[in-house]
Order: structure tokens, then C-alpha cells, then sequence
């Protein structure tokens, strides 16, 4: 099937060639970190994690959404799905590998990346979260190519890969709480320290993935000849409204919890992501821009009536990808630094060869998705009319 | 030489068998071998079930008597001067009270207290969180209570630094055995009885394993007896007749955040008499 991927228009290569230019030009800035050292960021002493480990993050959560096709599809039997769920499946193993290039762009001795299998240790969440991440990918490769190339010669795909089907559903929600737990079981960290992390995770990725659906297949739809169709574009919208709305619900209750208990340590990272501390407020503005594009997000996916609009929509889902990258890929990592363990201050921003390095893992990303897709795409068109069943 | 496919079977069943064999043998060996990163006792080595340490701030009068310790320990430990709050290494600095213990100031505390410095480096906790979360078993608890790191097994993911309640790790942002803007070597003097370390790794204080092992006590404590007895004391917690649970028993000590339950190792003197109540034990 891969050939399809080999054959396009214009448009497609010259997409694929800008998307590795800036692959590239991070390979260089890559190659500067590696000889100079992590010293290059804007990491420091005290805010050990930043851009990468908030953009890797962010996209388990990206990843972690395609469940959102498959437990409808194939748990409750909802057949709109059918076309679309291969676009969620490719998603996940694009947003995987970005997590990857992401942890291997953060450490510091990368060429000791094996040790970690070398030295397999149970009691560390950072072990499980490499075993169960290597695992989705695995997973979403196999049902993603499996089906497709059924879908691809009209047949039903064999019966074995059921079970891969189902585990997936439960592996899919064990990559975002493992991802979780690398926060929430931390002691001294108190912003992160609370028992709604994971819950929180799975709400954001579950309505930040879905967004990120609907933008792509509309998308699709405009780019080339396959259309997702109108129904399961409209039956997303609603698990984003849901999953949004569950996010800002556990936000707030992490606000209850700080404020009305009134212990100091609690507040202090709220403080400084949305009011400043001790004079420093460099996130507040971006903070504030994610609160506001949350609510109006929420407000236009509320009403059926704007929903239902595609053009509403996708300004809606944009809006909410937007919020949702800017809390968990920025806030949440930094935030849980500040103040630090003799609560002062220190702040943090990337710097441009971080910044670089990040887009071309982002680029890497969308090229691995273009070309995915491009398949699936293929396939679609070439099948156009042919009812499928898996 | 060509085999047949039955060779070939048998071949590859005994390499199997040796393979899975070897690795019986290479751990039963590893029984008497060295734990990563660890130095050889000798025969005057100092021994303890849990090595713990005493701060006594009230003995440190000048700022000199808290430089003279970190730079002992510093130039130990070839730890590079990085001149910046960024990339800095260190193992052992003072902080103001309100800083080392948070949470525990008043705005009505007594102004000794309040602006005195108090000296802070790892507690090697009993139940350390760093060791739990490291991923490649780079950070581990030894039988007597000091947490250690393997420079060469560690993958710099800074998890421990994340987990670290007491911010007692620093990371090799940048080549520690390089030269400053100047042209100045970062590692002033090396001490060439101590490894240097290389860069991406996470690094933090020992209580001094490579001296305990030939019977020398840390190089803090050590520098400290010169110019205050008793500022800095070092011994065995599970000894009761040792200085160190000498003082705890008699003065009134605390650790830092010791309600997260990490059972810190460093305890702090805040007030009582010298050897107020001996106990009967003794």
C-alpha cells in the first residue's frame, strides 16, 4: 500500500518538501543542542522540564484520543465511523512518534536511551510510560495497516486482529494516566500532586484529539475527493462539547481544592500562571489567552445551533486545540516548577534552537501524518461507494 | 565449513543454553562484585547501618565558616563552577530560613533565626523519592543509607530532579569539564582522586563515599571541626551511642518538609542544651 503514498500532486510534494525543510533545519539545531548540551534551552536548575516534555505531554493526550472513534465504532456499533476511525488510528502513531522525538530531544545522555531497557525498573512510571507508548504504536500500526489494506482489496479484515482491536481501547487510557502518574505521584510538587491528574489528562486529550479530528478531516474533505462525511463530523463535535466541558469542570475543581483550603503551597503555582508571583508573570498572558479561548470555544460548541455550522466549528475546534496546547503543553510542565523547592522564583522560556527543534518535531509529525493519510485517502477514493465492514 | 540443518538446531540450542547459563554465572559473580559507582572499602573504611548528619547553624559564625565547607566539598568533587543560576552545579549551600524550611517562618520569629543561613545538601531520605522514579536504576539507595547516582548509567531524563522535594540535584546543562567565557577552566582545580563527570548527567552530594571508604569523615565535616566543633556531625542514627543520636536525643532538631514523609537523613538544631537529657542507655 505504500506506494500510494508515492504517487501525488503537486500540492502533496511541495507540502512534504516544506515539512522537511524544517525537519532540517531542527536536525542542524539538534546537532548544536547535542554538542552543547541541554545548557542551550531554557531549562535550568530549577525548571528542569519545559517545551518538550509539555509538547510530549500534550501529544499522548493527541494520541491517546483515537480511542474516541474506536469505542464508538466498534464497541456501540456506530457505522458512520466506519471510514473515519483509520484517520484517528493514524493520528495516534503520528502523535507517538512525535512523543518519542520529544523525550529524545529532552535527555541529556540520549545514547544511553537502552539502558532503560537494560535496566528494567517496575517501580519507575517513566519505565511503564516507554513500555506502554511502544506498545499503543505497535498497536495502532498493526490495526491501522491490517484494516486498511482489507478496506483496500473489499474484504472483511481477518478475525485475529479483534482482540488488538479492543485491547487497544483500554491501552489507549493506560498511556494517558501512566503519562499522569509521571506528575501526580511526585511529593513536594503540590500542583501536580492531586488526585484528578489523570481524569484531567483524559478529558483534555479526549476533546483536544477529537478537535484535532474534525480540523483534519474537514480538511480532507476540501483537499481531496474523499469525504469524511457530514454526520460523523457532527457526532465528534459532541464528544469534544462533552470532554471540554468535563475539562474546565475538573479545572475548576482543582481551584475549589487550592483556594477554599486555603494552604498557601497549593495556590502558589496557580498564582503564578494567571496572576504573577513575587513580581514575576511571564505565562499570565499566555494563561489568560487559554482560559479565553476555552470558554469561547465551549460557548460555540454548547449550542447545537453553532455546532451544527461546519465554519463555526472548525473555528471552535482551532480555538480549543489552541487553549488546550497552550495549559497542558506549556502551563502544566512550568507551572509545576514554580516556585521551586525553596519557593523562589525563577522563570523560564525556550529558547530559538529549542523552539527550532520543536517545530521539526511537529514537522516530522505532520509528515508522517501526510503520508498516512495520503494512503488512507487513496484507499477511500479508490473504494468511493463500496459499503465497508470490520 | 557448512553445516546441516540439524548441526545447525543443535548449535543453536547449546548456544541458547550457555547464553541463558552465562547470565546465572555472571550474576552469581556480580555477589562479590562492586555495586555500580562505588568505591572499595579499605580496611580503616567507616562503617554504619544509616549515616546521618547534625547541622548546628549555631556554631557558624562568619560567612567564611559556610564558604570554607562548600568549597571543601566542591573542590572534592571537581563540581564546576558554572557562574550562573542556570546552568549551576552544587552539592552544599546555605539558605535564609524561610527558604530552607517554607512554610514554617513567622513574621514574628526571632531576627537570629530568621536571617540566619542555614547550610542544605541531599538528605539521603530513607524512602527517597528520586530512587523510586528513576527509570534505569541510575540513583540507589546503598545498605547504609546514602543515596548514590551511576554517572554512567544515568540517561539525564531529570526525572529525579522532578521528584526531588528538596531540590538537592543539579543537572549537567553543559560540559562540566569545559572552559568558561574566559577561557577558564569550570573545574578550577580537578582533584584528580575524584572523577569528573560528563555532560547530560544529573549529579548531586554523596556524604562522601569515596572518603568514608578510607575512613575519612565528609569533607564538610571535616573543614567544619577546624573552625567549630560541632557544627557539622556526622554518624551512625541506628547507634545510639553515636554524636549523632547523641544530639537528636538531647536538642530540639527538625528536617526539612519531613511531613511528605521521605524520612530525610540532615537533621537541623534549633534550640536545647548540649546533651540536655542523656539517656539511661549510654
Amino acid at each position: 500500500m505504500l506506494d500510494k503514498a508515492l504517487k501525488g500532486s503537486r500540492g502533496y510534494w511541495g507540502w512534504l518538501f516544506f515539512l522537511m525543510g524544517i525537519m532540517g533545519a531542527g536536525f542542524l539545531a539538534y546537532l548544536y543542542q547535542f554538542k552543547n548540551g541541554l545548557g542551550v534551552t531554557g531549562l535550568s536548575r530549577d525548571i528542569s522540564w519545559g517545551l518538550y516534555i509539555g509538547q510530549f505531554t500534550f501529544l499522548v493526550g493527541v494520541a491517546a484520543s483515537a480511542v474516541m472513534l474506536v469505542i464508538p465504532y466498534y464497541l456501540h456499533d456506530y457505522k458512520k465511523f466506519g471510514k473515519i476511525v483509520i484517520l484517528g488510528e493514524f493520528l495516534a502513531i503520528s502523535a507517538v512518534i512525535m512523543c518519542m522525538l520529544f523525550i529524545m530531544a529532552d535527555m541529556g545522555q540520549p545514547m544511553r536511551v537502552m539502558n532503560i531497557f537494560l535496566h528494567p525498573t517496575l517501580n519507575s512510571v517513566l519505565f511503564w510510560d516507554t513500555v506502554v507508548l511502544n506498545g499503543y504504536l505497535f498497536l495502532n500500526i498493526i490495526i491501522g495497516w491490517i484494516t486498511l489494506e482489507s478496506d483496500s482489496k473489499g474484504i472483511k479484515p481477518p478475525q485475529w486482529i479483534k482482540p488488538f482491536i479492543y485491547l487497544s481501547v483500554p491501552w489507549a487510557v493506560s498511556i494517558h494516566t501512566v503519562t499522569a502518574f509521571i506528575y501526580a505521584g511526585l511529593p513536594g510538587r503540590h500542583f501536580w500532586l492531586s488526585a484528578i491528574m489523570a481524569a484531567r489528562f483524559l478529558a483534555s486529550a479526549f476533546a483536544g484529539g477529537p478537535a484535532l479530528l474534525i480540523i483534519l478531516a474537514l480538511l480532507v474533505r476540501k483537499l481531496t475527493k474523499f469525504d469524511p462525511g457530514k454526520e460523523p463530523i457532527q457526532a465528534l463535535g459532541k464528544i469534544v462539547t462533552y470532554a471540554m466541558f468535563a475539562n474546565v469542570f475538573f479545572l475548576g475543581l482543582e481551584f475549589f481544592t487550592a483556594f477554599y483550603s486555603g494552604i498557601p503551597a497549593h495556590q502558589h503555582s496557580f498564582h503564578y500562571l494567571y496572576a504573577g508571583l513575587d513580581g514575576y508573570n511571564k505565562l499570565v498572558p499566555l494563561m489568560w489567552t487559554s482560559s479565553i479561548l476555552a470558554v469561547v470555544s465551549l460557548f460555540l460548541l454548547i449550542f447545537p445551533s453553532f455546532r451544527k455550522k461546519e465554519g463555526v466549528l472548525a473555528f471552535a475546534c482551532v480555538s480549543l486545540f489552541i487553549s488546550l496546547w497552550i495549559d497542558k503543553g506549556f502551563g502544566l510542565v512550568i507551572g509545576g516548577f514554580v516556585p521551586n523547592m525553596f519557593e523562589r522564583v525563577t522563570e523560564y522560556w525556550p529558547t530559538i534552537p529549542e523552539t527550532i527543534i520543536t517545530l521539526a518535531v511537529w514537522a516530522t509529525g505532520f509528515f508522517v501524518l501526510t503520508v498516512l493519510y495520503k494512503i488512507a485517502v487513496t484507499v477511500r477514493e479508490e473504494t468511493a461507494g463500496i459499503e465497508i465492514e470490520h | 565449513m557448512s553445516i546441516n540443518r540439524r548441526e545447525f538446531l543443535r548449535l543453536a540450542g547449546v548456544s541458547a543454553l550457555a547464553g541463558v547459563g552465562g547470565v546465572a554465572v555472571f550474576n552469581k559473580l556480580q555477589n562479590n562484585a562492586l555495586e555500580a559507582s562505588e568505591f572499595t572499602a579499605g580496611p580503616n573504611a567507616l562503617n554504619a547501618k544509616r549515616w546521618a548528619m547534625v547541622v548546628d547553624m549555631s556554631k557558624f559564625k562568619t560567612p567564611e565558616d559556610y564558604k570554607r565547607c562548600m568549597d571543601a566539598c566542591h573542590s572534592t568533587h571537581n563540581v564546576p563552577n558554572f557562574s550562573n543560576p542556570k546552568d549551576e552545579i552544587k552539592w552544599i549551600w546555605p539558605e535564609k530560613f524561610e527558604h530552607a524550611f517554607p512554610g514554617q517562618e513567622n513574621p514574628y520569629m526571632n531576627e537570629e533565626t530568621k536571617e540566619k543561613s542555614f547550610l542544605l545538601l541531599c538528605n539521603h531520605c530513607d524512602n527517597p523519592p528520586c530512587v523510586r522514579v528513576c527509570p534505569t536504576k541510575a540513583t540507589f539507595k546503598r545498605k547504609d543509607g546514602i543515596v548514590m547516582q551511576d554517572m554512567h548509567r544515568c540517561i539525564g531524563c531529570r526525572f529525579c530532579m522532578a521528584a526531588c522535594p528538596f531540590g538537592a540535584r543539579s543537572f549537567n546543562y553543559r560540559n562540566p569539564r569545559g572552559k568558561d567565557a574566559n577561557g577558564q577552566p569550570l573545574i578550577k582545580e580537578e582533584n584528580a582522586a575524584y572523577p569528573t563527570r560528563t555532560i547530560g548527567v544529573v549529579e548531586k552530594c554523596t556524604f562522601c563515599t569515596e572518603r568514608l571508604a578510607v575512613g575519612k569523615l565528609p569533607a564538610c565535616v571535616e573543614v567544619s571541626n577546624e573552625f567549630s566543633k560541632g557544627g557539622l556531625v556526622f554518624g551512625d542514627l541506628d547507634d545510639p551511642g553515636s554524636e549523632v543520636r547523641k544530639i537528636i536525643s538531647a536538642k530540639y532538631t527538625i528536617r526539612r518538609k519531613s511531613e511528605i514523609g521521605t524520612q530525610p537523613s540532615v537533621f537541623y538544631v534549633i534550640g536545647g542544651n548540649d546533651y540536655a537529657i542523656v539517656p539511661e542507655i549510654l
